[in-house]
């Protein structure tokens, strides 16, 4: 009698200390929705490494009825007439029909189904009335048509005089005051997206978003004299160069615009600053895979446009923007139309210790009208899981010469993207996002798949299909000099912002 | 009298010549059926003694957006892998209208085998890859067409790999891996209206005994 209270008595020890970790944890930083109404806080849960959302929020934030079908063993949202189901043992829903994948199936804790984040944009965007968006580095979820561009900041020079670029993205008019040791940039937009260093450098204390939630303050510091900001708009992005000088010597009479701010960013090299450096650790080389070449053309237009020329070109132009303006090292698998084979565009990846990988393809479908970009990254079967969980467990501590220790990693060469796929996603993700600023994308913007190319790359991958070179209005566009920069500016957006994921998270 | 008897005998044999002659091919030509196609007509009474069954095979929808799964009827065979070169051989075929077909044209089937582990192999011809059109989602649609087939029919198989002209290839274009055997992959496929649920049909194999 006495051993069955005790056992009874441990069970529930063991249930009460198991229960924080089957409710979930809440995400650093809370997910905020952003609408006409103004922004909110959402509530989420971080379950098993992915961020889900109940579904009675879900059914309140967007007037949606929910209902668990016992029957069928799932759950269904139904808004405007229109029914998503979700799978509760499977990682996808169906969409009017159409399967959706999710991250994770839906999970019950306690009396409330939990789904993941990614559903709303994939599953209940399609069905609902005004554009639902989720801009995962941001911890933003938009709903409705909002200007909502991404503004990030860097020191590009501590100084004196320091020297500080603001970008705005796509461009919005903006207006520059000073105010009490303050500059502040007023952005005409609904609300912003914003990834500002979190630390200043020389004269500039800090970059901040101010009270008003569309402008953005630059605080300068007490030794601060005369600043100056020049906005100008560059490939569809304002670009607010900022000088700030120290204070001028008593017998001075220098004006207040003896600072020139440069018309560009400095090049790669030219000033040292802490924020730089602190940036190549986490984003020094990025390797861009112009996909095909030599005889392997690739999809062949109708017009006799071959994939392996449009892919070079993009290549080119992207290499120049991200080497000129962030200063990183870039790497093209191919210089000129020569054949690579695709094991040796991964080894060259991982030889070279790339920390991002790029490969840029023109895509082809069986029936014409198919238009539209798309991003991929890769999709883990059993195998490729089974691969990513001995990496995580098999590392081994080996002691090397001196006393110290070396931890070594067992990772299947022919899979060794198995262990980035989260990264890699996250990267598809901010692609997706850069890229519907600027071109038109598919219905599967986003996808899982088991692409040869980004199997054997050690670092984050992902590959973009630009255009359909089956659909011959798209031909048409895939030769244009505008649409090519258009692809190549929304890249670079989408490598700078990764970056700043990379800086938050404070490693690759 | 005998002279008579000559003719009645004559006339007989005449009349035998021609009942033979109208039964053999006179009767086509007063029917109205040319040769050709009654022999095309006298096909079918043989194909209609081979015992059929229902499949699900893989086409592009009419949006070339997705696979779409539509049921078919395919030959019954004896046993998994008998059955598994059916229901291939069908896949391999051009789609029925107002599908597409996301074979290469000329792609055929040269062998067909599953392995202890329930991994099934589908050996195809080169054609496969010479004349596929390239492009990342044309091609995830040609090896998922072959995935499912294989998969939403023969419910022990569970994975499948592609090889081509007997060996094991890195894609079929340069994009998806076929280094190892790939599971179904649903974002690709779309319910087809006019069929309902597409994979929670009876699978075929679950009626069939296993093969020796």
């Amino acid at each position: 009698m006495r051993g069955t209270a005790l056992f009874s008595l441990a069970v529930l020890v063991f249930l009460l200390a198991s229960l924080p970790q089957a409710q979930g944890t809440a995400p650093a930083t809370p997910l905020t929705l952003l609408s006409r109404e103004g922004r909110r806080a959402v509530p989420t849960i971080v379950l098993n490494g992915r961020e889900l959302i109940a579904l009675d929020e879900v059914a309140a934030l967007f007037q949606a009825t929910v209902r668990e079908d016992t029957l069928a063993g799932g759950i269904t949202i139904t808004y405007g007439g229109q029914i998503i189901v979700i799978s509760n043992d499977q990682p996808m829903a169906s969409v009017s029909g159409r399967m959706i994948a999710l991250p994770s199936p839906a999970a019950r804790l306690g009396n409330r189904w939990f789904v993941p984040l990614e559903l709303l944009p994939r599953a209940l965007a399609p069905i609902y009335e005004v554009p639902i968006v989720l801009r995962v580095v941001s911890r933003l979820l938009i709903v409705g048509d909002l200007r909502v561009p991404r503004v990030t900041g860097r020191i590009d020079s501590a100084g004196p005089p320091t020297r500080a670029t603001i970008e705005i993205s796509p461009a919005a008019p903006v207006s520059v005051t000073t105010e009490a040791g303050r500059l502040l940039v007023r952005i005409d937009a609904d609300a912003l997206d914003v990834g500002l260093p979190p630390d200043g450098a020389g004269l500039i204390e800090q970059m901040r978003q101010d009270d008003q939630p569309t402008t953005v303050a630059i605080v300068l510091a007490g030794l601060a004299g005369a600043a100056r900001a020049v906005p100008t708009e560059v490939d569809g992005i304002t670009r607010i160069t900022i000088g700030v000088a120290g204070v001028a010597a008593p017998s001075s009479t220098a004006a207040p615009t003896a600072i020139a701010p440069p018309a560009v960013a400095p090049s790669a090299g030219a000033i040292t600053v802490p924020l730089q450096a602190r940036s190549g650790a986490l984003l020094r080389t990025i390797v861009i895979d112009p996909g095909h070449g030599g005889n392997d053309v690739g999809v062949r237009g109708a017009r006799g446009t071959e994939e392996k020329a449009i892919t070079l070109d993009v290549a080119r132009r992207l290499r120049t923007l991200i080497e000129t303006r962030l200063g990183i090292r870039v790497i093209l698998t191919r210089e000129d139309d020569r054949a690579v084979l695709l094991d040796e565009r991964a080894a060259l990846a991982n030889n070279s210790k790339a920390d991002l990988f790029l490969s840029l393809h023109m895509n082809a479908a069986p029936v014409a009208t198919v238009a539209g970009a798309e991003v991929f990254y890769l999709r883990l079967d059993r195998e490729g899981e089974d691969a990513r969980r001995a990496a995580a467990s098999e590392a081994v501590a080996l002691p090397v010469l001196g006393g110290e220790g070396r931890t070594i990693d067992f990772i299947r060469w022919d899979l060794a993207q198995a262990r980035h796929v989260d990264g890699s996603e996250v990267f598809a993700g901010i692609l997706e996002e850069y890229l519907r600023a600027r071109v038109v994308m598919s219905r599967r913007p986003r996808q899982d798949a088991p692409l040869r190319v980004l199997a054997g790359v050690d670092m984050p991958a992902a590959s973009i299909e630009m255009a359909y070179l089956s659909n011959p209005e798209q031909e048409q566009l895939a030769l244009s000099e505008d649409y090519q920069n258009s692809l190549a500016q929304a890249m670079y957006d989408a490598v700078v912002s990764f970056r700043a994921y990379l800086e938050g998270r404070g490693a690759p | 009298m005998i002279r008579r008897q000559y003719i009645l005998t004559g006339a007989g044999i005449l009349l035998v010549g021609l009942l033979a002659w109208a039964v053999n091919r006179g009767l086509d030509q007063l029917i109205g059926i040319r040769p050709e196609s009654a022999q095309a007509v006298s096909e079918p009474p043989a194909l209609l003694d081979v015992p059929q069954i229902t499949a699900t095979l893989f086409y592009s929808s009419t949006d070339g957006q997705a696979l779409v799964p539509v049921r078919q009827d395919v030959a019954l065979a004896e046993g998994l892998v008998p059955q598994g070169r059916e229901i291939l051989t069908a896949q391999l075929q051009g789609a029925p209208p107002p599908y597409t077909s996301v074979i290469p044209e000329g792609t055929q089937l040269r062998a067909f085998y599953v392995t202890e582990r329930g991994d099934a192999f589908v050996d195809l011809s080169l054609e496969a890859t010479s004349r596929h059109p390239g492009g990342s989602f044309a091609e995830l649609l040609t090896v998922y067409a072959i995935v499912h087939a294989v998969t939403a029919n023969l419910a022990t198989i569970q994975r499948v790999q592609i090889l081509i002209d007997g060996r094991e290839t890195d894609t079929l274009a340069g994009h998806v891996d076929l280094r190892r055997p790939l599971e179904q992959n649903l974002s690709l496929v779309r319910q087809a209206p006019a069929t309902g649920p597409a994979l929670d049909i009876p699978r075929i194999d679950e009626v069939l005994a296993p093969s020796p």
